[in-house]
C-alpha cells in the first residue's frame, strides 16, 4: 500500500504492538504528529520536556521488558532527549527514539533547528539511522525494534527528515529481520559450560555475582532455581536488585561501593566467581588489582566485549543467560553437592553478624532509611520503585525489600538526576497494577518537576517521596569525608514549597515531619490514587554506609564515619 | 603489558556514516589509529578498512570486540600470517640525480611515476618497514613532499 513516511511510522508502531508513545511535537516532526491525531492504536503521552519523554519510555521499558518508544522534534527537541538516550544506553535499555529532522535538501546548511542528530547520538545509542527516503523506512523501523531488543539491548535512534515523512512510498512491513552483519550469539559454548560446571563443583568458596543482564534476559526465575539448587551465596549489583527475594537466605545483599559487608567480603574471599550478566563496573569492583584476587572467574554475558574488558576471565561464556542456564542447571543438578559450601556459608553468615546492614534510628528526626523500610513494610511487593540519584538511591537499594525482577528502576550507569519521576510515570503506564513510588532527593526532584503536569493530566499516579535533607546529599557526604566539610554549593536550604508546587500542578502535596504523619500521608496518597509529593524532612547529616571510597578495595570498607 | 603494533582489517556494510562509527569508536575509547585505509570491495555492498593500531593485548582484544559490536560490521580480521603493503609517493626537485633516484626506487619495488620540468615523482609499494627505510634513504635527495598511503593487508592463505 502507498502511504506517507509519517503514516508508516504509525503503522510500524501498530505492527510492533506499541501501546504507548511518550513525546513532544515540533516543526520537523509535525507530519508524524498529524498522523498520531488520526489514529487510535496507541496512546501518546505528552511529557513537558523531551528528556522526560525518553526517561518515561525508559521506565516503561524497564518495568515491562518491552521496547520503550519516544518521539521528539529536531534541534533542541533532539538535544533535550540526549540525556535520556545516554541513560538508557549505559543501562542497556531497549528504546526506539524517533526524531524529526530538517528536510533532506536543507541538511548541512545550518537550517533552522538543524543539528547533526545522528552524529550526536552515535556515542550513546546501540545504533542509529538517518533516513534518506520513505522507501527504506519500513525496513529501518523493523530493524530498529529488532536491534533495540535483541542481543545486549539498547536504545536505537531514527532521525527522519521532514520531507521523508511527507514522501509517499510503498509500505510493506518486513516480517523478519536479516542483518548479515548483526547476529548476536545466544547459545553458550557447550565445552565452556561444562568446564564452568566442573569449576563450580570443585570450588570451596564460590559466589554468584548477579548483574543487570539477569534482568534484561528475563532470567531471574532460572537464577533463583540455580541458587536454590546449588546453595551458593549470591551478591547483586544495583541493576540486579530483585533477582532474588530480599528474604532469600542466600542473598548477601548489594555489592560494591555501598554494598553490604558480607557481600563485599564474599567477593574478596571467594575462590570462584560466577558472574551472570554483570559488567564489572568500577563502582562494584573498587581497585581492580585487588578485585577478586583469589578467585577464578566464570563470566556469562550476551556481549562478548563485556567479557575480559576489565578483568581476566577464566571461563568466558558468550550467550543469552536463559539459554546458557537452561544447559548449565541440569548439568549442575547431577553433580553439585550443596553441603560442600556449608563452611563458606557459615563464614559469610558470621561476617553478617559482625557487620550487618544497619542504621541508627532516632526519635528526634526521621532517618531516611526508616522511610524506605517503612514503605517496604506498607507497600512491599505492591510497589514498583523508581529512584533519582544520590544518597536516597543508595538507601533504596540497600533497604527496600525487593522481591521481584524489574521492581527497582534506577539509573545505574549514567547516574542521571531527574530520571526517577518520569521513569516512574512510564513504569506506572507499563504496570498499572502496581503502585508507582519514586524515591527522590530535594535536588533531583527539581530536575524534572514539570512532569507533575504530565502525570496529573495522563492520570498516572506516582507517589514521589522526597527524602529532604536540604542538601545535594551525596555530594555533601563526599565533602564531609574527603573535602574537610567545605560544602561548596551543596546547601539547598532555600527551596520551593513542595506542597504548593504539587498543588499548583494538580497533584497533592504532603509535608511530613514525624513518622506518624508519614504513614498517614502515604496511606492517603495510595488510597486516593493521586499524583503525590510527600516531602519528608529527614536527618540532614545522615551518610550512606558502608562505603568503599573510590578506588579503594572491597575488603577495606568504611563502616562508620567518626567526626 | 607490552604495547604492540597490530594490523586489523574490518569488513563493513557500505552505508552512510559507517566510517565515522569506526573512527568515533577509536576516539571515544581512547584507542589510537596509526594508519587507516578504506575502499569498497569490488562487486559487493561492503567496504574494507585496514587499520594499523597499537596497544597491549587487552586493548587489542577490546578493539576487536568493539569493532565487532558495531551493527554494520560484517567481519573483523586480526592478521596473523599476512602480506602487508604500503604505498608512498615522493616528490623530488628536478636538479637531483634522476638515475640515482631511479636506482633507489627500484631497490624498493618502485619506480619513477612522473617527471615534469620542475619535479620528479616516485612511487614505491612495499612492506611498511621497507617503506620506512626507503623514506630514510630518500632523504639525501631532498624530498619536497612525501605522501604515504597507509597499510593494506591480506591473509597469506
Ligand atoms: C544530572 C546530574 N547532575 C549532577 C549529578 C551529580 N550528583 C550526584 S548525586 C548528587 C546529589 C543529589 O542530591 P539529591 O537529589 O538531593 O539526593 P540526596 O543525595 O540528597 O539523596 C549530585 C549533584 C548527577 N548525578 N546528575
Amino acid at each position: 500500500m502507498q502511504m506517507s513516511g509519517a503514516r508508516m511510522v504509525i503503522e510500524a508502531m501498530r505492527l510492533e504492538g506499541v501501546d504507548t508513545v511518550f513525546g513532544y511535537p515540533g516543526g520537523a516532526i509535525m507530519n508524524v504528529y498529524d498522523e498520531i491525531y488520526k489514529q487510535n492504536d496507541f496512546k501518546h503521552i505528552l511529557t513537558r520536556h523531551e528528556q522526560a519523554a525518553v526517561h518515561a519510555a525508559d521506565g516503561y521499558a524497564r518495568a515491562t521488558g518491552k521496547v520503550g518508544v519516544a518521539f521528539v522534534t529536531s534541534g533542541p527537541g533532539f538535544t533535550n532527549a540526549v540525556t535520556g538516550l545516554a541513560t538508557a544506553y549505559m543501562d542497556s535499555v531497549p528504546l526506539v527514539v524517533i526524531s524529526g529532522q530538517v528536510p533532506l535538501s536543507l541538511i548541512g546548511t545550518d537550517a533552522f533547528q538543524e543539528i547533526d542528530a545522528t552524529g550526536i547520538s552515535r556515542a550513546c545509542t546501540k545504533h542509529n539511522y538517518l533516513v534518506r527516503s520513505a522507501a527504506e523506512l519500513p525496513r529501518i523501523l523493523k530493524e530498529a525494534f529488532y536491534i533495540a531488543a535483541s542481543g545486549r539491548p539498547g536504545p536505537v535512534h531514527i532521525d527522519i527528515p521532514k520531507d521523508v515523512t511527507a514522501e509517499m512510498a510503498e509500505f510493506v512491513y518486513p516480517d523478519h529481520v536479516d542483518i548479515p552483519t548483526y547476529r548476536p550469539t545466544t547459545k553458550g559454548n557447550i565445552r565452556q559450560i561444562k568446564k564452568a560446571v566442573e569449576a563450580i563443583c570443585e570450588a570451596k568458596r564460590p559466589v554468584f555475582y548477579l548483574g543487570g543482564g539477569v534482568i534484561h534476559a528475563d532470567a531471574a526465575e532460572l537464577v533463583r532455581e540455580l541458587v536454590a539448587l546449588t546453595q551458593i551465596p549470591a551478591v547483586e549489583t544495583l541493576m540486579a536488585r530483585g533477582t532474588l527475594r530480599h528474604d532469600d537466605p542466600l542473598l548477601l545483599g548489594m555489592v560494591g561501593m555501598h554494598g553490604s559487608y558480607q557481600a563485599n567480603m564474599a567477593m574478596s574471599e571467594a575462590d570462584l566467581m560466577i558472574a551472570l550478566g554483570p559488567r564489572f563496573d568500577d563502582r562494584v569492583t573498587g581497585k581492580l588489582s585487588e578485585f577478586a584476587k583469589h578467585a577464578r572467574i566464570i563470566h556469562v554475558d550476551i556481549d562478548p566485549s563485556s567479557i575480559g574488558k576489565l578483568v581476566s576471565v577464566d571461563y568466558p561464556i558468550v550467550g543469552d543467560l536463559k539459554e546458557v542456564l537452561a544447559v548449565m542447571t541440569p548439568k549442575l543438578k547431577e553433580r553439585v553437592d550443596p553441603a560442600r559450601y556449608e563452611a563458606w556459608r557459615k563464614i559469610l553468615a558470621r561476617y553478617n553478624e559482625i557487620h550487618p546492614m544497619r542504621y541508627e534510628d532516632s526519635d528526634e528526626v526521621i532517618k531516611p532509611q526508616w522511610v524506605i523500610q517503612r514503605v517496604g513494610e506498607l507497600l512491599g511487593e505492591r510497589a514498583v520503585v523508581s529512584t533519582d540519584v544520590g544518597q536516597h538511591q543508595m538507601w533504596t537499594a540497600q533497604f527496600y525489600p525487593f522481591s521481584y525482577p524489574r521492581q527497582l528502576i534506577t539509573s545505574g550507569g549514567l547516574g542521571t538526576m531527574g530520571f526517577g519521576f518520569p521513569a516512574a510515570i512510564g513504569a506506572k503506564r507499563g504496570r498499572p497494577d502496581k503502585i508507582s513510588v519514586n524515591f527522590s532527593g530535594d535536588g533531583s526532584i527539581l530536575m524534572n518537576i514539570q512532569e507533575l503536569v504530565t502525570a496529573v493530566e495522563s492520570r498516572l499516579p506516582v507517589v514521589n517521596i522526597i527524602l529532604n535533607n536540604h542538601y545535594l546529599g551525596m555530594v555533601r557526604q563526599w565533602q564531609t569525608f574527603f573535602y574537610d566539610k567545605r560544602y561548596a554549593e551543596t546547601d539547598l536550604s532555600f527551596q520551593p514549597d513542595f506542597v504548593k508546587l504539587a498543588e499548583a500542578c494538580g497533584g497533592v502535596g504532603y509535608r511530613v515531619e514525624s513518622k506518624e504523619a508519614f504513614d498517614e500521608a502515604l496511606k492517603d496518597a495510595v488510597d486516593k490514587g493521586v499524583v503525590a509529593v510527600i516531602d519528608v524532612v529527614v536527618d540532614r547529616y545522615e551518610n550512606v554506609l558502608p562505603m568503599v571510597p573510590s578506588g579503594g578495595t572491597l575488603y577495606n570498607m568504611m563502616l562508620e564515619f567518626k567526626d | 603489558m607490552k604495547n604492540e603494533r597490530r594490523v586489523i582489517s574490518v569488513i563493513v556494510k557500505n552505508e552512510h556514516s559507517v566510517l565515522s562509527r569506526i573512527t568515533g569508536l577509536f576516539a571515544a575509547r581512547g584507542y589510537n589509529i596509526e594508519a587507516l585505509t578504506v575502499a569498497p570491495i569490488p562487486e559487493s555492498d561492503m567496504s574494507r578498512l585496514t587499520i594499523e593500531t597499537r596497544g597491549n593485548v587487552r586493548v587489542i582484544e577490546q578493539i576487536i570486540k568493539q569493532l565487532h559490536k558495531l551493527i554494520p560490521t560484517y567481519k573483523v580480521i586480526e592478521h596473523e600470517e599476512m602480506i602487508e603493503k604500503e604505498m608512498v609517493l615522493i616528490k623530488f626537485p628536478i636538479n637531483e640525480s634522476l638515475a640515482n633516484i631511479q636506482a633507489l626506487c627500484e631497490a624498493y619495488n618502485g619506480g619513477i611515476a612522473n617527471v615534469s620540468s620542475h619535479h620528479i615523482i616516485t612511487m614505491v609499494a612495499d612492506e611498511p618497514k621497507r617503506v620506512k627505510h626507503f623514506i630514510e634513504a630518500a632523504r639525501r635527495f631532498h624530498p619536497e613532499e612525501i605522501v604515504r598511503g597507509g597499510v593494506v593487508a591480506m591473509e597469506r592463505e
